[in-house]
């Protein structure tokens, strides 16, 4: 991204700054690189790729509205969970093709977004927080009760995706599921990259620091609020249409709050207000999960809960820096 | 119908006890505590071990388990959430989920995940059946126990805020912490005090509850939502808000899966939202408090 | 900055290392055993891979020259979960026969993995009807529902129990057995009033039950899952149903072994049908109850364990015939197997490849100061009547 041409001069040291955090890093295109060759290079861990790819795209629509906007919400699952129903059904009862299924799953839960950025308008961090959740679990009743659509407590059976772009077929090796999945992250990162360092984005984080200022010096606050709960509604429908295509399958636990907590720490833990931070906790918490419960399968809960609270302890930002972990009487 | 509203009352101070707890230490020390129903859980399962293991009578458990979940909560404060409080609110929820996480393992690791059952004794299993026909109200003593128990704990709860010194200090640091630590309450002990206090009646709530809520190991993770409802609700500046809240939560659940089960928790949610949005604070708050 | 890279660093360095143990192993036969050991069901998953481990134990580990690795993951009881664990296994580890499943839509879920890899898939809990029709590769060891609610319905018509209400667990097996249940009732010339179906996760039974009390039928006729049996025992008493005059039937879920003894008095004279109890008067069985209390604790055997018990013996006998090869061959050698399991005598439909077995009616009584199911009728060779249509 080069600089606006309507500067004459060469920029100033604050225009630089300002206009230096569009700019991609020269590793970022060899990091994602490295992820698109993953499926190739190691065959044998497509699925877990393409996991981790549904579940950083999921963690970076939180961190549109949970770290640029402000907006504490622990039932992000709503969003999710209707991508993954609206798709599923899609390829079930109307038409196999992914790509038009995935269009119609972001639709849907972008106008959920709409309706539901209502209600975060007013309240403190308590209240938004039970707001969200609340109505995250109504959606699950209602898919629970609807069980002649979607299945209820069995989930949605029967789902046969075509082949993405009429020649890839999702076969067992989970190879075509990973490219599409990173396909799809890498374009609403980008997508949310221009967002966020666009002079909206920029309105945004005004209000994530300070509500009262922002309204202050006249940005319309309520109509941001929606505008990025519904983006990040939009983005989550697309983690969820991925999950269901690629699984072939839809159930209750895709509205659970479980699933809104688990998406809650994954961003905290990879850092929020930084949209890497989706990918980088989706990451860690991921192999993490494997790893653990590949050791016990039983208690694995335990050691990811130590692991939580040592990294709270400890301070997220020194948990990278080992060196740090002993210095008494220094402030980080 | 009468039986159902006689249920939802004693749901409903049940859930109460449980989350005055978490109402008063996120109102004190602005904490968001998610491990809080772990401290129930604790409760419930000394009880279990106390009555299995030991044959000690259930009413002699009661108070043994408000001590236990009271001295666990002290040393939690001392030690693990003191260094917590100025952190952002995010970390304190990364937190209290990873000591519940921790929690729910080791509870499943040292006492298997079935549902632990607790025998009463006889004098509180009866069923007392007042008026006839449509007015049926059908009490069981195990209910009316609960209810009875958790309205005197309410006046005392009252009467300590309102007429003890400790009270006052309590409400003074809730208030404004900065302006009581310079009029010299010492702010680390009433933190200390309230936050034990709080988890013992957090124990306390889970003994009782274990024969109606049920008691495993995932506990706190299933009932989590329900304190957090009473206490958003009911806002965290006084103990009338939560105990409003927690009777409405009570009495909306329980008619709610009686008249129309096909809705059942649906019902709850909806009106948590609706009264969410109309008043953010919370239904009952004082003005003047911190929100 | 640093931070950033320092965290790619370490993804890198972790995704090789795991990569490395990614590497299958020849020559070994290798059984995929998905569990729930986590959640709300973890106690059928403990049920079940204590049953596993002792069939190992005394049959050894070694079949047709071939070392056995049972590979043991929990699905936390999420389909998508155990979709992607199954492919995995499948995929990388090269197992030869997915097994376990502890519920229905788990064993739905992965249903299609096991069509399109040929791998056969054995339900050891699981017990809905449709989930043998899922795929052709799909055989079961546990029981399907109708055959005991059917059972059940039928005794209760004999024995002067002419309106029920009933009360399930809102999922497929819960669906399963009302429908059952209530067309054989009302066959049999009963009425069913009312058909309550409690939510899966986090039930309430109380004001279900007090609107059972207030019907006033003769006998509710329950269904709930393993481990949720003592929630609705509680309440029964607590809402003083038992001294209304309404008796508890069910099928043998509510009376769960597992959880049978902790339940009390109030448990005494619960009339309920299944294929399997711990009391069971066979030699086969006793042998088994001792060995499992043996190697778990005192913990008693539940059906749960038995169906992995049965699950793993099937597997076993299979590959003993196809000299450890997997596939078609396996899924041949499983159909139509008959044997003597500690739930009495059994065998696999060779059409349907589902269990057939007895359904035993019992009663809770006390048997040496513990509560057990003891049969006192039986129903020969049932097959699934939810596939009979």
């Amino acid at each position: 991204m080069k600089s606006e041409s309507r500067f004459q001069q060469s920029p100033s040291p604050a225009q630089q700054s300002l206009l230096s955090s569009r700019r991609w890093r020269p590793w970022e295109p060899l990091l994602w690189l490295a992820a698109f060759a993953l499926p190739l290079l190691l065959p044998a861990h497509a699925f877990i790729v393409n996991e981790i790819a549904i579940v950083a795209l999921f963690a970076i629509s939180l961190d549109m509205v949970l770290g640029y906007t402000g907006i504490v919400s622990l039932g992000h699952a709503a969003f999710f969970g209707m991508g993954a129903y609206t798709a599923a059904l899609f390829a079930k009862h109307v038409m196999p093709d992914p790509i038009v299924g995935l269009a119609v799953g972001i639709a849907a839960a972008t106008v959920l977004g709409a309706i539901f950025s209502l209600t975060i308008q007013r309240g403190s961090d308590l209240t938004r927080l039970m707001v969200t959740l609340g109505a995250a679990l109504i959606l699950l009743e209602l898919a629970n009760k609807l069980d002649w659509l979607t299945g209820g407590a069995d989930g949605l059976q029967g789902v046969v995706m075509g082949p993405l772009l009429g020649r890839f077929e999702f076969d067992l090796s989970g190879r075509t599921a990973a490219w599409y999945s990173l396909t799809l992250l890498l374009v609403l990162f980008f997508l949310a990259r221009r967002l966020v360092n666009s002079p909206l984005g920029a309105t945004l984080k005004a209000i994530r620091d300070n509500r009262l200022r922002a309204m202050a010096i006249g940005i319309p606050v309520g109509s941001r609020l929606s505008v990025s709960y519904t983006v990040a509604a939009a983005m989550a429908g697309a983690a969820g249409a991925l999950q269901a295509q690629t699984t072939g399958f839809a159930s209750l636990d895709v509205f659970e709050f479980q699933r809104s907590a688990d998406v809650m720490l994954i961003l905290v833990v990879g850092g929020t207000g930084w949209l890497y931070g989706g990918v980088a906790g989706a990451i860690v918490f991921k192999l993490m999960q494997d790893f653990l419960s590949a050791i016990t399968p039983q208690y694995w809960t335990f050691w990811l809960g130590l692991f939580l609270v040592v990294l709270v302890l400890v301070g997220r930002e020194r948990l990278i820096r080992p060196w740090t972990w002993f210095a008494n009487g220094r402030k980080t | 119908m009468l039986t159902i509203l006689f249920d939802g009352i004693a749901y409903g101070m049940l859930l109460f006890i449980l989350a005055v707890g978490l109402a008063v230490t996120m109102g004190l020390m602005n904490f968001i505590n998610l491990a809080h129903g772990a401290f129930a859980m604790a409760g419930g399962y000394i009880t279990v071990l106390l009555m299995q293991r030991l044959d000690v009578p259930f009413l002699v458990c009661l108070p043994l388990a408000f001590i236990g979940a009271a001295l666990l909560g002290a040393v939690l404060e001392r030690t693990l959430y003191r260094p917590l409080y100025h952190k952002p609110h995010l970390d304190q929820v990364l937190f209290s989920i990873g000591l519940t996480f921790m929690a729910v393992a080791a509870t499943d690791y040292f006492m298997g995940s079935t549902q632990q059952i607790i025998q009463l004794p006889s004098f509180l299993r009866g069923r007392t059946e007042l008026g006839s026909g449509n007015w049926i109200l059908g009490m069981g003593h195990y209910r009316l126990f609960i209810i009875a128990v958790c309205a005197a704990l309410t006046v005392a709860l009252q009467l300590v805020l309102a007429r003890t010194r400790f009270g006052s200090r309590l409400r003074a640091s809730v208030d404004d912490q900065r302006v009581a630590a310079g009029l010299g309450i010492n702010v680390n002990v009433v933190f200390l005090t309230t936050f034990a206090f709080g988890s013992g009646l957090a124990g306390l709530g889970g003994a009782l509850g274990a024969e109606v809520l049920g008691l495993d190991p995932i506990f706190p993770l299933k009932f989590m939502i329900y304190f957090l409802i009473v206490v958003a609700v009911g806002g965290t500046s006084s103990i009338t808000g939560p105990l409003l809240a927690a009777l409405l939560l009570g009495i909306a659940d329980v008619s709610g899966k009686y008249y129309i089960p096909k809705l059942g928790a649906f019902i709850v949610y909806c009106l948590m939202i609706l009264i969410l949005v109309w008043r953010p604070q919370g239904l009952f708050v004082r003005r003047g408090g911190r929100p | 900055m640093q931070k950033k890279t320092m965290i790619r660093a370490a993804m890198a360095a972790v995704l090789l290392a795991a990569s490395g143990l990614g590497i299958a192993q020849d020559n070994k036969f290798k059984i995929g055993l998905i569990l729930p050991m986590t959640g709300p069901f973890a106690s059928t998953g403990k049920q079940i891979e204590a049953a596993a481990r002792l069939y190992m134990a005394q049959n050894g580990d070694t079949l047709a020259g071939k070392k056995v690795e049972l590979m043991i993951k929990d699905d936390t009881g999420t389909p998508d979960v155990t979709k992607r664990i199954a492919q995995e296994l499948v995929v990388n580890d090269k197992v030869s026969v997915l097994a376990g499943f502890g519920l229905t839509p788990l064993a739905l879920a992965t249903a299609p993995i096991a069509t399109q890899s040929k791998t056969p898939l054995v339900v050891m809990a699981a017990a809905t009807s449709s989930i043998t029709q899922a795929s052709p590769y799909v055989v079961r060891t546990s029981f399907a529902l109708p055959q005991a609610s059917v059972a059940m319905a039928d005794w209760a018509a004999k024995n002067g129990i002419k309106k029920v209400v009933t009360l399930v667990s809102d999922y497929g097996p819960g669906i399963d057995a009302e429908k059952f249940f209530k067309e054989r009732l009302l066959f049999n010339g009963g009425q069913v009033p009312e058909t309550l179906r409690v939510p899966l996760r986090n039930p309430d039974f109380a004001p279900f039950l007090q609107k059972v009390r207030d019907a006033k039928p003769d006998a509710v006729f329950v269904f709930v899952p393993s481990g949720a049996g003592s929630a609705v025992m509680k309440q029964f008493a607590e809402r003083g149903l038992d001294k209304a005059g309404i008796k508890l039937i069910g099928t043998g879920d509510v009376t769960d072994d597992d959880i049978l003894n902790g339940m009390g008095d109030v448990a005494l004279g619960v009339v309920t049908s299944h294929h399997y109890s711990a009391a069971h008067p066979s030699a086969a069985n006793k042998k088994f109850v001792e060995a499992f209390a043996k190697a778990n604790n005192n913990l008693r055997p539940n059906f749960m364990a038995v169906g992995g018990y049965d699950g793993m013996r099937l597997i076993y006998e299979a590959a003993k015939k196809t000299k450890g090869a997997g596939g078609d061959a396996l899924l041949a050698a499983m159909k139509g197997q008959i044997w003597e399991s500690p739930r009495g005598p059994m065998y696999i439909d060779a059409q349907t490849r589902d269990a057939v077995h007895n359904i035993y009616i019992r009663k809770v009584e006390k048997k040496d100061g513990q509560l057990y199911n003891v049969e006192f009728d039986v129903i020969k060779d049932v097959k699934d009547p939810g596939k009979e249509k």
